[in-house]
Order: structure tokens, then sequence, then C-alpha cells
């Protein structure tokens, strides 16, 4: 890989330049078209083109549903309402979760009269944000996360056979998955579990036919046209292109998620060494 | 000071009211799964709701107590014995240093809590003692009770204990147990929480896919007596019974759950979400257990039967309120008991 893994210690995890910023806007990936075969949606500039519902879940939380389908617009639309929701939202909320085309408001209430007037004040508070959302175009993100990554033994467990399933040559997997803007539609699954878009169209492979076990922590994987990184060992079923040495959560650090909804992600190649230098530093 | 367990029972955590406003980060509330029982235990110790409280499942461990304590077990019925001699649940018994308590097996109900005066004192991690097993944070280093663990208490548990234990047998009569290992009281806390009924009856409004399953399917849901799976934990229960299909296979984009969300997987069984339930999924959403109601199917334990009743959303409402009211006169009713206890 080109870049030396000295350079990259120190800044991995930071804040990266304007130019490479303005490089990764979703501006830039959002007019590479659908990211899946899921996506049915027509696009219109940033402009939610379809007609958003908000109903209830259970009886604890209401939810906006923003698209049927997995959809850019829709995504980036989900973390701006979120962050809309959050800055006008009363003590009574207690959970404001974006996910991959959805907003969920989770409220408190202790008497009936209370819970119903809280789930219609929720509802009223993603109407209002949906309307203050729409029109707007997808903004850059306001931050973009480098994670150095071995796409390199031991750390590439599938890089052959997803070399030979999409018929690249290895390094050019890699220069793909390298290359593209990534950004992170959802946080789930497991605590700071990144669900991460914008997959070169060539590296669009299934998951595994037999999930793993036990993934490796910071395994970066492929599947359904995004990049998962897997913070603990849990199974997985997803393909497994390279290793991050950073750790994605913490519960003592603050955040303790090393990535957010709504991020960007550069992926930056690292060596084995570098990443055995990366890991001990980390205390791994 | 600490309580050394020697034996783990088969799936002992601490546990308290749980984190809030982590959910974008993908870390649910988690917490007691049966949050009502959580809090009667604490109050019988005139501990405040939120103290840590070791939840005990299925089987529970044998505790050896360093120091003397005052304890209360309450929510699920288990067998337990105090240095041989019957353990009553659902009163505060103060146990001497060097007391032995071995709590057996589940009797009715599935979880239980056992509280201690003072609380376990655990570091909060993210604003919580309740232990994550997949996260791998809180309680004991995210795990489960093991055997040889520590449970540490509080510096003056025992003294705190001994304390308000007296301002309780002021009013009342005592009771000793198994030639002194305890001192306990005649009186005990009624339970909220534990069916009474079987099958349990569990009420749910409609889910957001719920258009998607088929009339039988629907129909059976409602209609059918379901087993809790023996490979049911805090994150889900299995619901075994008939399949339930869709109109037509559909892909459901990942977005949130919650507590009492019934999902079903392609398979066709249902999933009942637990405390410590994935933040979001792609399972068709068929209904949603009340909140209400969510403790008391909790405790249905493996290989015991329920039936979900529809309801709509203003009943869900009444019931949540009714429940905490319902709750809030009994710990209230416990407190009295404590004199001017400082909980």
């Amino acid at each position: 890989m080109g870049i030396a893994g000295g350079r990259l210690v120190g800044c991995y995890g930071g804040e990266i330049s304007k130019d490479r910023r303005a490089a990764l806007s979703p501006a830039r990936h959002t007019h590479r078209g659908k990211i899946g075969p899921m996506s049915s949606r027509p696009r219109s500039g940033g402009k939610l083109a379809f007609a958003p519902r908000v109903l209830p879940l259970g009886d604890g939380a209401v939810m906006a549903e923003l698209a049927g389908a997995l959809d850019l617009d829709a995504n980036a639309a989900a973390h701006r309402i979120a962050a809309d929701v959050r800055r006008h939202a009363p003590e009574w909320v207690v959970d404001v979760v974006p996910a991959i085309v959805t907003v969920t408001v989770h409220f408190a209430a202790a008497t009936a009269a209370d819970a119903a007037a809280r789930r219609n004040g929720a509802t009223r508070l993603l109407m209002e944000a949906i309307e203050r959302a729409g029109g707007a175009a997808p903004a850059a993100p306001e931050r973009v996360v480098e994670i150095p990554v071995c796409y390199q033994a031991p750390h590439a467990l599938d890089l052959a056979e997803v070399a030979a399933a999409t018929g690249l040559p290895e390094d050019e997997v890699v220069r793909a998955h390298v290359g593209a803007a990534h950004r992170v539609l959802m946080i789930g699954f497991a605590p700071g579990h990144p669900y991460i878009g914008g997959l070169d169209a060539r590296l669009e492979v299934p998951r595994r036919a037999t999930p793993r076990p036990r993934m490796a922590p910071g395994a970066v994987a492929i599947a359904n046209a995004q990049t998962s990184i897997y913070p603990f060992a849990t199974p997985g079923g997803w393909n497994v292109i390279g290793r991050t040495p950073l750790v994605l959560f913490d519960p003592a650090r603050d955040p303790p998620s090393l990535l957010a909804a709504g991020d960007g992600v550069a992926f930056v190649p690292i060596s084995p060494e570098a990443f055995e230098r990366i890991a001990a530093g980390r205390g791994r | 000071m600490t309580v050394k367990v020697l034996r783990p029972g088969a799936l002992a955590t601490l546990q308290d009211l749980g984190r809030r406003g982590l959910q974008h980060l993908a870390i649910v509330p988690g917490g007691a799964m049966d949050p009502v029982a959580h809090r009667v235990a604490n109050a019988l110790v005139g501990n405040r709701g939120d103290a840590a409280t070791l939840e005990i499942a299925v089987s529970g461990p044998e505790l050896l107590f360093e120091r003397g304590a005052l304890v209360a077990l309450a929510g699920a019925r288990f067998d337990a014995w105090i240095d041989g001699a019957a353990f009553p649940g659902a009163r505060p018994a103060l146990v001497r240093a060097g007391a032995r308590l071995r709590i057996g097996r589940a009797t009715a109900g599935a979880f239980a809590y056992l509280a201690v005066a003072g609380g376990f004192d655990v570091a909060p991690v993210l604003g919580s003692r309740s232990t994550y097993l997949p996260g791998h944070f809180g309680g004991l280093d995210g795990r489960l009770v093991a055997a040889g663990a520590s449970l540490p208490l509080a510096a003056a548990a025992d003294g705190l204990g001994r304390a308000r234990f007296a301002r309780a047998i002021r009013k009342r009569r005592e009771v000793v147990l198994a030639g002194g290992a305890a001192r306990s009281v005649s009186w005990f806390a009624p339970n909220l929480t534990v069916p009474t009924t079987e099958p349990a009856i569990g009420r749910a409004v409609e889910g957001a896919h719920a258009a998607l399953f088929t009339d039988a399917a629907r129909a059976a849901f409602y209609g059918e007596r379901w087993r809790v799976a023996p490979d049911s934990n805090r994150m889900g229960y299995r619901l075994l019974g008939p399949k339930l299909e869709l109109v037509t296979p559909t892909e459901i984009v990942s977005q949130a759950t919650c507590l009492g969300t019934v999902q079903v997987p392609a398979g066709g069984q249902p999933i009942v979400l637990m405390v410590d339930h994935q933040t979001t999924g792609g399972y068709p959403k068929l209904a949603e257990l009340i909140g209400a109601d969510a403790p008391l199917i909790a405790q249905v334990p493996p290989g015991g039967a329920v039936r979900f009743v529809a309801t709509k959303l203003d009943e869900a409402d009444a019931a949540r309120a009714a429940l905490a009211q319902r709750a809030a006169e009994l710990i209230e009713r416990i407190l009295w008991e404590f004199g001017d206890a400082d909980a």
C-alpha cells in the first residue's frame, strides 16, 4: 500500500482537511445513483421524494418513516431531522434514534394524559422537523473520520473471495473501497456498530452463506452495498476485507462510539506492521 | 465489604433501572427485566429504586455474607435457604456475618431481585450499574456473576442494615430464622408482576407492519397459546406456536425496535424483544406488547404459556399509569415500615 504507517499515527480518528472533506461530500456520492438494488425511489436533488409518515412504535415512542427502501437522500434527511428534534426536544424526550430511513422519538410519561399529550407532541416535533428538512440540499458531513485499515493478511480473510466474485484483482478491490466516499447511515445492531453507505457498486456482494461465529473486533466487512465495522467479537456474516486497529466502542470514552450517524468515513490503507503499532498504542 | 459467590446459578447479573439517551449509539436502556420487582426489592431494604440489585433467573446462586447485611428477595418466587432453613421472600431480613444464602429454582415467575441495604457498589458505566451482556460492560465487568466473584457492598452496609432493621421492628414483631442466622418480619410485600394466570395475558397494540401479515397470521397471533422457547434470554423471548406468514415476502429497511416489539423473522416464529434487545432490526413488526405488560411477560419462564390480547393506545396508556400507581403505593407502604428511613 502506498501510505506509510507512521504518517497515520496521530491523525486517525481526527477530522481531516477541507479539501478532502469537499471531495467526500455526499453531493459526490448521491449523484452516483442508488446504492443498492433495494432502492426504487426517484431522486430530486435533496428534496424528499416520498410522503413521510409518522406512526406509533409501541406505547412509548413514535417513528417517522421517510422512505420505504434504502435511500441516501432519505438517510441524510433522517440525520438532519434527528438533529432538529434534539434541538427542540422538551425534557420528556428520552431518546432520538435515527436509523437508515427512519427517526424514532422515545418519550417518558407518568400519567395516561401525559402519555397521550407527549405522543402527540413527539409526532408534532417530527412533522415540524420533516417540514424544515424537506427542501434543503443534502449537507456535507460535519466531520469525516479517518479509519486506518489493514487490507492484508492475516486481516483480510475474504478479500480473495470478494475479488473472485467481483472479477476484480485484489488490489483493485482495495482501491475501490478506499476511493469511495463513505458515510455512516446508522449505528445499530451492537453499541457503536456502524452501517456505512457509499460502497463502490463494483463491490456489491451478498452476505456469506454461513456466518462466522466470531468476528475479530475491528473487522471491516462488506455486504448489502454497505461496509460494516464490528466493534466486538460477535457472530457476523459479512465479507471481511480488512481490519482496523481502532477501538470502535469504549464505554469509558466520551463519546463512547468512534462514529456517529451522518459522519463521513475515509478508509486509509495501512501495513500489518502499522496495524500492530497502532493496536499496541491503543492497548488492545 | 463483599458478598462472596460460592455457586453462580444459571444467569445472575447486577442490574438497576438502566441507561437513558444512548439508543442512537445502539445502547438500549437495558436494566432489570422486571423493574417493578427490582424497585420493590430495593424498598424492602430501605433503598432508593435505582440502587443495583442482583437479578436472578431460572436457578439461583449460593452466597456467603462476609459481613452482616439487610437483604430482601422479591419478584419471582424461588426456593431459598439461609444456613439450611427456609428463607422467606418479599420481606426484609437481617442476615448475620458468615451466613450462607442458597437460592434454588424458581417456583413461580422467572426473575427475582436480591437487594442489599446500600446497594451493590460497582462503578456506574454510562450512567448505570446495569450489566449489558451484548456490550460487555456494566455490573461486574459486563459479565454474568461467576463462582468465586465478590459482589461489593457499600462501605457501611452492615451498620446501615442494622439501623434500618431496628426501625422496621419498632413497629412490628421480629421473626428469628435458622437459629439466628437471620432476623426478619412476619409481613411481606404482595406480588405485582408475576403472572397469576396460565397462560399469562399480554396486551398488544398494532405493529408497524401488521398489514403485511396474512389474516390467518394475525388471527393466530391473538388466538393461540404460545410457549416461551428455552433459548429465550434478556434480549428476546422466542415464541413457539404456529408459523406466522407474510402475504408476500418483504424486505424491511433496518429501523428502530423497542421493548415489547413482536418481530417475525423469515422462519415465521415471533420474537418478543426484551430489555437488552438490539436497537434496530429488519424483521417485520407484527405487534407491540404494551409497556405495562412487559414486566409481566418477562416473568413467564421458559416453557411457560402466553396469550396476546389486542388493545389500543389509550388503554395501554391507562394500564401503564395504573401499574406505576400500584407500584408507587406499595413502595410507599413498605417505606412507612422503616419509619423516617433515609430512603
